[in-house]
Formats: C-alpha cells, sequence, structure tokens
C-alpha cells in the first residue's frame, strides 16, 4: 500500500546563504495555536507550566528555548511550539494544531537586521527588540510572526501556501545588502 | 577651468565621461556639473517653453536648468540635476529637450513667438474647437515643452525600500546638522543624519570659513569621522529627506548607486521611511536669484554656487567675474576669487551703502538690467543714478539673498512666517510635532550661529529624550551679521525670469495679477510658477514679491504656496520599490501546485491563490473540450478537485453555536456533532456577505468555510462581532486554511475510491449525505466530509498539508485508474451552474437573501447580524431582481456573462433593463449554454421569453426563464 | 501615521484595517426601530476635529481597537481595545 508522503513548506528552496546571511527552514515539531477559555486564563496559564513547564508569554514575548517554546501568537492566542499539547489543557483551552500551517525560517548572521528592515515594518533594533521578543507583523505584504532568537538570529513564520514568495523576498533583500555591505 | 590648489575633488583620480557623445575630463568627486563647467561647457539645456539656450545656475538638488539625461537604453533616467550627479569613469550624460542638437534647436523658434505664450496662453488659445485638444493641440504642445524622456521599456533598474527607527533624526550635515549630531551621538543617542550630498558638510565644503581655527571642511570631516565611529550614530550621505508625516515619520530617498560604474548587486536608490522620536531640520538656505532682463543666460549662476565651484571642486566658472548682490555674503564671492586669483571685473552691489573692497572693484546703488550672449554671457548692462554701462564679463554670479529651507516644517499643513530683517520666511515653531529646526533652515546665517543652534536644538531634544547630554564644547567660527536691503526685480523692459524651468517671467506674474488672479495659488496655477520640477525653490519668494507688488499688498499678507512633499523628486520606481515583479503580491500555492502544473493544467489567479483552469488530455486542443469531458467525468465516474483556497476557520469555545447563530443567518447551536450544514452570512445592512458550509466537529467545536474570495474579510468579520459587539461569549478561532490540504472527490465513484484509501469503511451509515467525522489515510489522521458543489454524490477529504501533494498524487492516480482524473476551475464552474450553487458572481454585495432564492434561510427564531435591516421595505418583493436560470431558445445558442436582460420585444436600452446576466457555462450534460441571471421579479417569471443582450459584444440571444436549478433539482444524485 | 497598539506597541499605519466611526459598537436592539438602524448603519458624522473610530490590527495581533484621533492636527489621543470599551474583554 501507498504511503503518504511528508513535504516540507520550503521544500526544495532552501538553505541559502548570501553574504554571511543564512536563510534556511527549520522543524520546529508540533505547532499548536492555544487560546484560553473565558475566565480560564490563570488556570491555563498553571497548567500550561505544570504540563510543559513553561510560563505563560506576556504580548510581544516568546518564553522557553529551542526545541519548547511558548510564543506570543496575537490577541488571543499563544503558539506551543515543539511537543505536542498535553491533552490537560484540552479543558483550559481551545487547542487547535498548527503544526502544517506554518513556514518556518531562521534567518540568521551579521547585517540580518538591515535584511529585514527592507521588509518589516517594526522597529527590529537590538535595544529594543531583545532576544525573546515576538512580533505579528508584516514582511513585505505577508503576515508573519517574527522572534529574535539570538544577537543576529531570528525566527520567522509565514503562511506555508506563501513560502515561494516568503524565500523570494528574503533572498531579494540578502542579495541587496550584501551588495552594499560588499562596498 | 581648473584653479589649482583649491578645491576637495581627488586630482589623483581622473576620469572621464561623456556629455551629448563628448569626451569629458573630471576627478573623482565632480559632480557632472563641476566638470562641465571646468571643461567650459557653458551651454547645457534647453529650457521647457522656449528653448532658451541654459547653463548652470546652481551647485545642489535645487538646481533649474542643468537637467540632463543619464545612461541610455531602458535605464536611462531623464531630469537628473546635473548638480547633483556625481561623476564615474564611462558615465554617459546627454542635454535634453532639444532637437536636433543642444546647440541648434529647432524649437528655439517658440523665443520668437515670445509674445503670444505668456501666462494663460495655453488656456485662451486652445479652448475651441474643443475636440482639437486631443488630437492636435495636447500631442503638439507635449512635444514642444517638455524635459527630458522616459525609454518606455522595463525598467532594469532594482529599486529597495527600508524602514529605519531613530531617537533623533538630523537632517542636513552643514555647520548645524553636524553639531546637532555631535552633541546628540556623544550623549549616546541613537541618531540618524542624513544629507543629500555625498560628501557631508553643507556650506562648509564651499566656503573658506574657518571652524575652531582650521578650515570648516576639515573640521566637518573630523566630525564626520567621529560620527562614523559611533554605533549608536548611522551616516546616511546622499539621502534627501523628502517629507515629514504624521507621528515621527520622515520619507528619504537614497541614491545608492548612481554614482557607481559597477553597481552590482546594489539598488539604485532606496526609500526610506524613518520613524523618529525627534528630529532637527537643518537643511539650510538656498540663495535665490534677482530678475532682470536675460537673467536666464548661460553663465549667469548665484553667487554661493560659484563659491562651490571654485572652493569644493577647483574650478573657476569664468575668467571675467562680475558679481550681482544685494547684501554683504555675495562680496564673499568676490573676496575667494580674487584670492585664487581669478579676475573680478566688479562688484554690482544694489545698496547704496554696500561695504568698501580692497581688491575689487564695488559700484554701488546700481543694478544689473540687461545680460547679453545667448549661448554664452558676454557682456552685462548695469543702472545706477548717472545712467546705463556695460562690462564685459562671461560670469555674473547673483544674489538676491537666501531663503531658508523651511519645506519640511510645511508639510503638515504648517505656514512659514515673514522676517523681514532677513527678508525672508522663517519657519513657525512647531510646525510638525517633534521637529525644530536649526541653522540658516531657521534663518541663522552666521557659521556661529548654525553651530550654536544646531547644539541648543540637539540638547533640547535629549532632554525630551531623557537623555543625559555629554561634554560638547561649541566651537569658534565667524559670526558676522547678514546685511539685506530687499530686492526681488530689476525694473526694465524685456523678459526677467523668475521661474526658470517654466519660463515664468516677471510680466506673467503681472499679467496674472492683471487678470486678477491675485491669490498666490491662483497666480502660481495661472502662470505656472513653481510647478516645475524645483517646486519653486528658486523662484517662489521672488514671484510672490513681484505678485504682492503688483496687488498692492505686502509679502506677509501674499502669503506662500502650499509645500509639499516630496522635497525633491522621487522617482516612482523607489516609491513602489519592493512591489516589482514577484514582490507585487504574494502567491498563494496549493500543496497540489506542482502535480497539477506537471499535468499541463494552466493556473489561473484566484485572489492570492493558483488553481488550475483545466487538465487537457491527449489530442485536446482547446479548453472547451477539457471542460467538457471533466464536466462528464464527474457526473459519471469521479473527478479530483483541491479545494484547499476556501477559507477554514476553527471556532472554539462553550458559546461556539450561539456564535454562530448570530453571524449565520440560520442556526448551528442545534446541528448535531458529526454534521455539517450550509450557511449564509449577511452584513448588517442587509445584503448577503458570504456563504458557505459549517460542521460541527465536537459540541464546543465547528470548522466554517468560507468561499476562497472571502476568507480574509470573514476572518476579520468574525473578529469584528466577537470583540465589539459580543466580547462576553466565550469563543476563539483561528484560521486553518494553511493547515489542511483538503480536496473534493466527486462522482458516482466517489466513495469506491474512497473506500479504497481509507481505513475506514465509507458508507452512507458513517457519512451520511452532510455527514463529517475523522478519517485515517494510510495512518495519517483526517477528515472527511460529505459535501457536494457539484450536485453529485461527493466528499471533501482534509489531511494536514504536509501531506497534500502525496494525497492529491494518490487520488489522481485512484481516479485515472477508475476512468476518472483531476478537474479544474473551468469545469467546477459549471458543475455548479448546471446545478444553480451561488458563488460571489451572484453574491456580488448588492443582492438579498431574498434575492437568491434563499430568505427562508433567515431563521425568524432569533437575531443575526443583518437581520433587522434585511427586513427593510425594498429588500424582498417583486421589484427585487431575483435569481433565475437562463436556456437559450433562439437561433443564437450563446449567453455572456454581464448582459443585459430585456422584455422580449422590448428596446434594449437602458430604461427598459429588467436583469442582468451573472454566470454563464456551456453544460454538456444538457448541451446547452446555461445561465444565471437577476430578473426584475424572476421567480413569478418562469417560462418566459426574454431578450438576452451584450451590448459590449454585440450578442443578442432569446433566452427562456427557469428555476435556476437545471440539473437534478429534486437532489437525489447529492443526496443518494 | 501611526497607532499604539495596545498589545502590540507603535505600529505603522500599514498594518491596520480602518472602518469608520466607533458607533458600530452601539448595536441597537433588534426591535430598536427604524431610525436607530437608520442611523446605526448608514448615519455618520464628519467632524474638523476629534473622531473616534474603529480600526482593525488586522497585520498584527488581530485586535480591534478604539482609537481617538483628531482628523485637524492628525494627533492620536487615544487607543483602547473594543473588547474593553465594550466591557467584556479577552
Amino acid at each position: 500500500m501507498a504511503e503518504l508522503i511528508a513535504k516540507s513548506p520550503c521544500d526544495g528552496l532552501l538553505p541559502v546563504e548570501i553574504g554571511g546571511v543564512t536563510l534556511r527552514e527549520v522543524d520546529l515539531g508540533h505547532l499548536t495555536a492555544l487560546a484560553p477559555h473565558r475566565g480560564k486564563e490563570k488556570s491555563f496559564a498553571e497548567a500550561m507550566k505544570a504540563a510543559h513547564g513553561l510560563t505563560l508569554p506576556k504580548p510581544g514575548r516568546a518564553t522557553g528555548k529551542d526545541g519548547k517554546r511558548l510564543i506570543w501568537f496575537g490577541r488571543a492566542h499563544v503558539l506551543l511550539a515543539g511537543p505536542a499539547p498535553a491533552a490537560r489543557l484540552l479543558s483550559h483551552a481551545a487547542v487547535t494544531d498548527q503544526s502544517d500551517a506554518w513556514a518556518a525560517l531562521r534567518i540568521e548572521g551579521e547585517g540580518v537586521e538591515d535584511v529585514l528592515a527592507r521588509l518589516v515594518p517594526i522597529d527590529l533594533r537590538q535595544q529594543v527588540f531583545k532576544r525573546g521578543h515576538t512580533a505579528r507583523t508584516q514582511l513585505q505584504h505577508m503576515n508573519v510572526s517574527i522572534t529574535r532568537l539570538g544577537d543576529d538570529a531570528f525566527m520567522i513564520l509565514g503562511f506555508r501556501s506563501m513560502a515561494t514568495t516568503l524565500v523570494h523576498e528574503l533572498e531579494t533583500a540578502m542579495s541587496g545588502v550584501a551588495a552594499r555591505r560588499a562596498g | 577651468m581648473r584653479v589649482n590648489g583649491k578645491g576637495l575633488v581627488d586630482r589623483n583620480s581622473p576620469l572621464s565621461f561623456t556629455f551629448d557623445g563628448r569626451r569629458v575630463e573630471a576627478f573623482r568627486g565632480d559632480t557632472v556639473a563641476s566638470a562641465l563647467l571646468a571643461a567650459g561647457e557653458r551651454l547645457v539645456g534647453r529650457s521647457f517653453k522656449y528653448h532658451r539656450p541654459r547653463g548652470v545656475m546652481g551647485a545642489g538638488s535645487e538646481e533649474a536648468n542643468a537637467l540632463i539625461t543619464v545612461g541610455s537604453g531602458a535605464a536611462r533616467d531623464p531630469n537628473v540635476r546635473a548638480t547633483v550627479q556625481e561623476v564615474f569613469h564611462g558615465l554617459e550624460t546627454t542635454s535634453q529637450n532639444r532637437w536636433p542638437s543642444l546647440d541648434f534647436d529647432l524649437l528655439a523658434v517658440n523665443d520668437l513667438a515670445a509674445p503670444f505664450l505668456g501666462a494663460g496662453f495655453y488656456y485662451k488659445t486652445f479652448m475651441w474647437p474643443r475636440k482639437f485638444w486631443e488630437r492636435l493641440y495636447e500631442p503638439v504642445i507635449r512635444r514642444a515643452a517638455g524635459l527630458g524622456a522616459l525609454s518606455r521599456e522595463h525598467n532594469p533598474d532594482r529599486y529597495e525600500k527600508a524602514f529605519a527607527f531613530c531617537d533623533l533624526l538630523v537632517i542636513g550635515a552643514g555647520p548645524a546638522g553636524l553639531m546637532a549630531a555631535l552633541t546628540a551621538g556623544r550623549a549616546g543617542a541613537d541618531v540618524i543624519l542624513a544629507d543629500e550630498d555625498a560628501v557631508m558638510g553643507g556650506r562648509l565644503n564651499g566656503e573658506t570659513l574657518e571652524v575652531d581655527g582650521r578650515p570648516g571642511a576639515d573640521w566637518a570631516a573630523a566630525v564626520v569621522a567621529e560620527l562614523a565611529s559611533m554605533d549608536n550614530v548611522r551616516l546616511m550621505p546622499r539621502t534627501t529627506v523628502t517629507g515629514a508625516y504624521d507621528q515621527g515619520t520622515y520619507g528619504a530617498l537614497e541614491r545608492v548607486a548612481h554614482h557607481l560604474e559597477d553597481r552590482g548587486d546594489r539598488p539604485l536608490e532606496c526609500f526610506w521611511r524613518i520613524v523618529a522620536k525627534r528630529a532637527i531640520l537643518c537643511a539650510g538656505a538656498i540663495e535665490r536669484p534677482v530678475a532682470f532682463r536675460n537673467n536666464d543666460r548661460p553663465g549667469i549662476m548665484t553667487a554661493s554656487a560659484v563659491r562651490t565651484y571654485l572652493n569644493r571642486y577647483g574650478v573657476a566658472a569664468g575668467r571675467t567675474v562680475t558679481v550681482f548682490a544685494n547684501n554683504d555674503d555675495a562680496h564673499r564671492t568676490a573676496s575667494d576669487l580674487v584670492a585664487a586669483g581669478v579676475h573680478v571685473a566688479a562688484v554690482i552691489d544694489s545698496r547704496d551703502d554696500a561695504p568698501d573692497s580692497a581688491d575689487f572693484p564695488v559700484i554701488k546703488g546700481a543694478q544689473v538690467c540687461d545680460a547679453a550672449g545667448r549661448k554664452g554671457l558676454e557682456n552685462i548692462t548695469f543702472r545706477t543714478a548717472l545712467g546705463e554701462d556695460k562690462i564685459q564679463t562671461d560670469l555674473l554670479a547673483v544674489s538676491g539673498g537666501w531663503n531658508p529651507t523651511v519645506h519640511l516644517t510645511c508639510h503638515m499643513s504648517g505656514r512659514p512666517t515673514w522676517d523681514p530683517t532677513i527678508a525672508a520666511f522663517v519657519p513657525t515653531p512647531g510646525s510638525v510635532p517633534g521637529l525644530t529646526v536649526a541653522g540658516a533652515a531657521n534663518g541663522a546665517f552666521s557659521t556661529h550661529e548654525a553651530l550654536q543652534q544646531g547644539m541648543a536644538e540637539a540638547k533640547a531634544a535629549l532632554s525630551d529624550l531623557g537623555v543625559k547630554p555629554a561634554g560638547v564644547d561649541l566651537p569658534r567660527a565667524e559670526d558676522g551679521e547678514y546685511e539685506i536691503s530687499p530686492l526681488w526685480s530689476v525694473p526694465g523692459k524685456g523678459r526677467a525670469w523668475l521661474d526658470f524651468q517654466n519660463d515664468v517671467t516677471v510680466k506673467d506674474v503681472v499679467q496674472a495679477a492683471a487678470e486678477n488672479f491675485r491669490s498666490v495659488e491662483h497666480m502660481k496655477r495661472y502662470t505656472t510658477q513653481g510647478m516645475s520640477p524645483d517646486q519653486g525653490k528658486n523662484s517662489n519668494i521672488g514671484a510672490l514679491a513681484v505678485l504682492a507688488d503688483a496687488t498692492g499688498r505686502g509679502i506677509p499678507e501674499t502669503g506662500t504656496t502650499t509645500y509639499r512633499p516630496p522635497f525633491s523628486p522621487v522617482s516612482i520606481a523607489a516609491m513602489g520599490a519592493g512591489v516589482q515583479g514577484a514582490g507585487f503580491a504574494p502567491q498563494r500555492f496549493t500543496t497540489s501546485h506542482v502535480a497539477s502544473v506537471g499535468h499541463g493544467a494552466p493556473m489561473i489567479e484566484a485572489g492570492l491563490w493558483y488553481r488550475p483552469s483545466y487538465f487537457p488530455a491527449p489530442g485536446e486542443t482547446t479548453w472547451r473540450q477539457s471542460c467538457d469531458r471533466e464536466v462528464n467525468m464527474v457526473r459519471n465516474t469521479v473527478g479530483i478537485c483541491d479545494v484547499s483556497t476556501l477559507g477554514k476557520i476553527d471556532i472554539q469555545g462553550k458559546d461556539a453555536g450561539v456564535f454562530l447563530d448570530f453571524v449565520y443567518t440560520n442556526t448551528f447551536s442545534t446541528l448535531p456533532v458529526g454534521k455539517a450544514r450550509y450557511g449564509l452570512m449577511l452584513r448588517e445592512d442587509g445584503f448577503v456577505m458570504d456563504d458557505g458550509t459549517s460542521a460541527r466537529l465536537g459540541e464546543n467545536h465547528y470548522v466554517m468555510t468560507t468561499t476562497t474570495a472571502a476568507a480574509g474579510p470573514v476572518m476579520r468579520h468574525l473578529d469584528y462581532v466577537h470583540q465589539c459587539l459580543v466580547p462576553d461569549l466565550d469563543v476563539s478561532f483561528i484560521s486553518v486554511t494553511e493547515q489542511w490540504a483538503q480536496f473534493a472527490v466527486a462522482g458516482p465513484k466517489s466513495r469506491d475510491l474512497l473506500n479504497a484509501l481509507v481505513d475506514e469503511t465509507v458508507e452512507d451509515t458513517t457519512w451520511p449525505f452532510m455527514g463529517c467525522a475523522p478519517v485515517t489515510v494510510q495512518g495519517v489522521k483526517g477528515r472527511l466530509f460529505r459535501i457536494s458543489f457539484s450536485g453529485e454524490h461527493a466528499y471533501e477529504i482534509a489531511v494536514p498539508s504536509r501531506y497534500g501533494d502525496s494525497l492529491f498524487r494518490l487520488l489522481l492516480a485512484r481516479a485515472e485508474a477508475m476512468g476518472g482524473g483531476a478537474y479544474g476551475m473551468e469545469a467546477l464552474n459549471v458543475l455548479r451552474i448546471e446545478k444553480g450553487f451561488i458563488t460571489h458572481a451572484e453574491i456580488h454585495g448588492r443582492v438579498t437573501a431574498f434575492d437568491v432564492g434563499l430568505g427562508r434561510m433567515v431563521s425568524q427564531k432569533k437575531d443575526c447580524i443583518g437581520k433587522t435591516m434585511s427586513e427593510r421595505p425594498g429588500l424582498s418583493g417583486e421589484d427585487r431582481e431575483m435569481l433565475v436560470g437562463l436556456k437559450p431558445v433562439g437561433p443564437v445558442k450563446q449567453i455572456t456573462a454581464g448582459a443585459h436582460l430585456f422584455e422580449k420585444d422590448a428596446d434594449p436600452v437602458r430604461v427598459n433593463e429588467q436583469g442582468y446576466t451573472t454566470s454563464v457555462g456551456f453544460s454538456p450534460t444538457l448541451e446547452s449554454y446555461l445561465g444565471l441571471a437577476f430578473l426584475r421579479n424572476g421567480r413569478a417569471r418562469h417560462g418566459e421569453e426574454v431578450k438576452v443582450v451584450d451590448h459590449l459584444r454585440g450578442i443578442t440571444a432569446r433566452c427562456v426563464v427557469c428555476d435556476p436549478v437545471f440539473f437534478d433539482p429534486e437532489g437525489g444524485r447529492m443526496r443518494g | 501615521m501611526r497607532l499604539t497598539c495596545p498589545q502590540c506597541g507603535e505600529r505603522d499605519r500599514r498594518e491596520f484595517y480602518y472602518v469608520g466611526d466607533a458607533v458600530a459598537l452601539e448595536r441597537p436592539a433588534p426591535d430598536a426601530g427604524d431610525e436607530a438602524w437608520e442611523a446605526y448603519v448608514h448615519l455618520r458624522d464628519n467632524p474638523a476635529g476629534e473622531t473616534r473610530d474603529l480600526w482593525y490590527h488586522e497585520a498584527g495581533c488581530g485586535a480591534w481597537l478604539v482609537v481617538t484621533r483628531n482628523t485637524v492636527t492628525h494627533a492620536v489621543l487615544d487607543v483602547v481595545l473594543a473588547s474593553d470599551v465594550k466591557g467584556g474583554g479577552a
């Protein structure tokens, strides 16, 4: 019997390296959107802590680390990246599988802020947008989630269907910045 | 002519470029203008209307005369100011607005016709006959009056946009700007210093003035070096801040690669959106000309430009120089020239009390009243109380005083204030929130004042930002008084130019006033003064002074026209940077995209999505052949279609059912778990917004389907209803469109196909019509819905997107083995028309539930969005245009979408219109064209014959009105 | 133009979708009568001065916002979550 074969959103597109900045696709494991039920905000936070050891992030923040991260994902949602959601969370929050909905990219290298400044209309300066900060915003015309992972590293989540455009835009910006940095 | 020992250009880096095909020698650091002047080229362009010979007039971005075209072929760039284009080896430049050549221009005949071409000429002359305007007058005028021309080819250059953020934006890097940036930079604030020049320093690079005991240019270079070493300071040379916008947003154009021989992957330009908590405008001032007869001759320049060419570029722009001024500042031009060994014939000063000089003759109380030398100045005539006299001179350096560069302070409706002591407009404080002004832009014309104001404004900004200032000493610099006696135009016969670019003279402005265009805004539009690329930087103040005089008012009462962004021209390509080619809009690809393209399917755009139009089989040569086959395939065997583009929204919470009851016209709270229901959504004004199927997956869990087109708007609507109207409901939603790859499996053999594929057994008991349940496909968990948009026994199967490509290929292989295959949008459309199913072709925003025959879906048992307004008189009843089907019965068997309906024997004119067609297709099932249409009181007119007229395509058909459900009206195939 | 979203901070106007007067929050009862509904759906003031309107942070957190601003000076005076205005809360 034939088997269904999984394909990643950026299959065949990545990785690329231009002028010292690398762009690659990352497998974050399970992606789960969680929206606490009305009046269950506190118990949800407790259940999350107990089940996954993760602190519920404030707006604009991500908690945890590579492999297990909880990312603020908008007005109503947080995104659990890594483990499958514990069953106990179901009684506290709406749980929606998003594992296949997002293309997850990691972009890093010297000058990465300059690359993103070509595409993203928010203030990503290190002193303002620190490690562990996250934002829902736009990359060119696409709605994305951006999280700073390090001094020169960001994680970008974009719609799976737009992965080709997402990669194209980032590559274009990377080549423009690289040409300038070349002097 | 180069002057030895002068200038900041690199004499060790010679290079050459071409101007009108001629080779011109230059040095690195030159502009095209400085190199042309060094080479003795005085004639560089022709004026807009009269085709008058023109030379370089200034040395900055406000240049009105020296407009050139740079490059050739597709990438050629017209209307570049020669004064800002830096030279590089091999640069190709050409003059503009002349034919056949710059030296011999046939259209210079316009100059002889000047008495007829004054203000309002076009308005008066080409009024009549009206139809001549488009065919004759406009093309002729466009050819005669003009600037450079575009290549009319695709622009091959790259452009970029970028965003930047800072504590303090300093606009202009002259003494005030450098001092401001230094003060803020040393204090640790995040500073952006932007300057339109390639070399920062502003006037300091064009003067011999000293700062802190050394040449001003050296001081500037040292400050720039210190700023460049600071991590918290970003220097942006070649960057013009073009506009001030709301909440501290500034637009800026960076010329990234115009000066480079080898651009590599660099963008040509970058358009920046800079967000600054505070900004200081240190844009300096622009020297203004004086209007006198023939003041536009090549060889007449501003006095400061002559100094700049001498001190910065080491170029004497003439051999025998005369200065004409009404202020002390211009006397420095004569001093600098004499010191450099250039002959100064005289300084002609309009003031009786002008200062004397030991180095050159000063003729006081005198005015230049004419200039001769058509293609290059030969002599000037001046007038004193004693009469007129001539001076042989090839360069006249003119100064009518200085206008502070107030433009940015006016971009948010601010109006500048008249300062009579300097005879100029100065910024009105507070005109742009968060922006202050320092230095010459603020009317402070001495170097000392500029430095001092730059420092003071930076300290004030630091205080606002809560940053502690660090130690910065104010350098020593000259602090001379600025003495000026206003002189706008020299009386006399002949034409005296105000706006050089648009050929507007003193006479034109006076004539405008005489014809009662007394408001400065009216004068501007009547004469076109200030409407050229320099936007009146050289002419506005002079023109309004002349207007004030002509109307007997003062300058402050006359006022200025409005200054709007951009400060200097910005190419459309830079404004639109980032949206060239693939950047225009994101492309959304389904998981089956690659396989569909592999099957030869032409893809069509559906919003941002790409969907297959049809899947051509071997031997098929037209889309209709493929479409007909695919329709038959679905009706007789089984077809596969990717429906992942439909919006899918996951809705959860204990109030989910109540919430859906509120957004849909029908009831969902009573829907059993494991069932789906068709729902209709209204806007609050009672018209249909969207439709789709929602399924109940669990007690508190639904998944809603929207149309492809409305996926975004429906999500926004749900958020609105929840947050703004019923925030107390416990419900949340998130789009799962991207999560699931979903395929329609439609046709009599669909169940057989699925049963061979999924782990469960698909039967009418487990998946009855409108049933839904989890399913497992080769071990992968998915969802299976028994829903149909084709009218056949059909399913939609959904799996996580990562398996979409694989599942599509599998479904396709199975279907093909059973005599079926994939079907595209064309077949999908025909299938749904045969069934009378609506899409946004029908629910286009002006139809009600009643109109589409779904009035009974608006539940009377509950409130919902749009219900109250849908009950308004006029939104139902026999006057409404109602959804009907149309079948051709006459000799013409074709119906077209968008055609109009008329009674059988009525004239096909607007007043007789009875409705229109919305969707049409050829039904291979019924072997006829079928149409869906809206027809007045249509449901009562089944059986009537109507005339269907497509005026645009010239098609008239006779059709019979019928029920919109053409095929299987009882729905037995779908339910069975 | 920039708006300060209570959740996301200051953001460029491009991230927001504009709707219009915040009167949209005050939906009349179904039986409120023609005039109330007419006013709710169609009638809008167009003041030179302070307005209170609804914006959607569509490219951001997805919050509906009530923005108080001045149409003459372009000053943005206040931005609050619509769900808070309604007395509910997320």
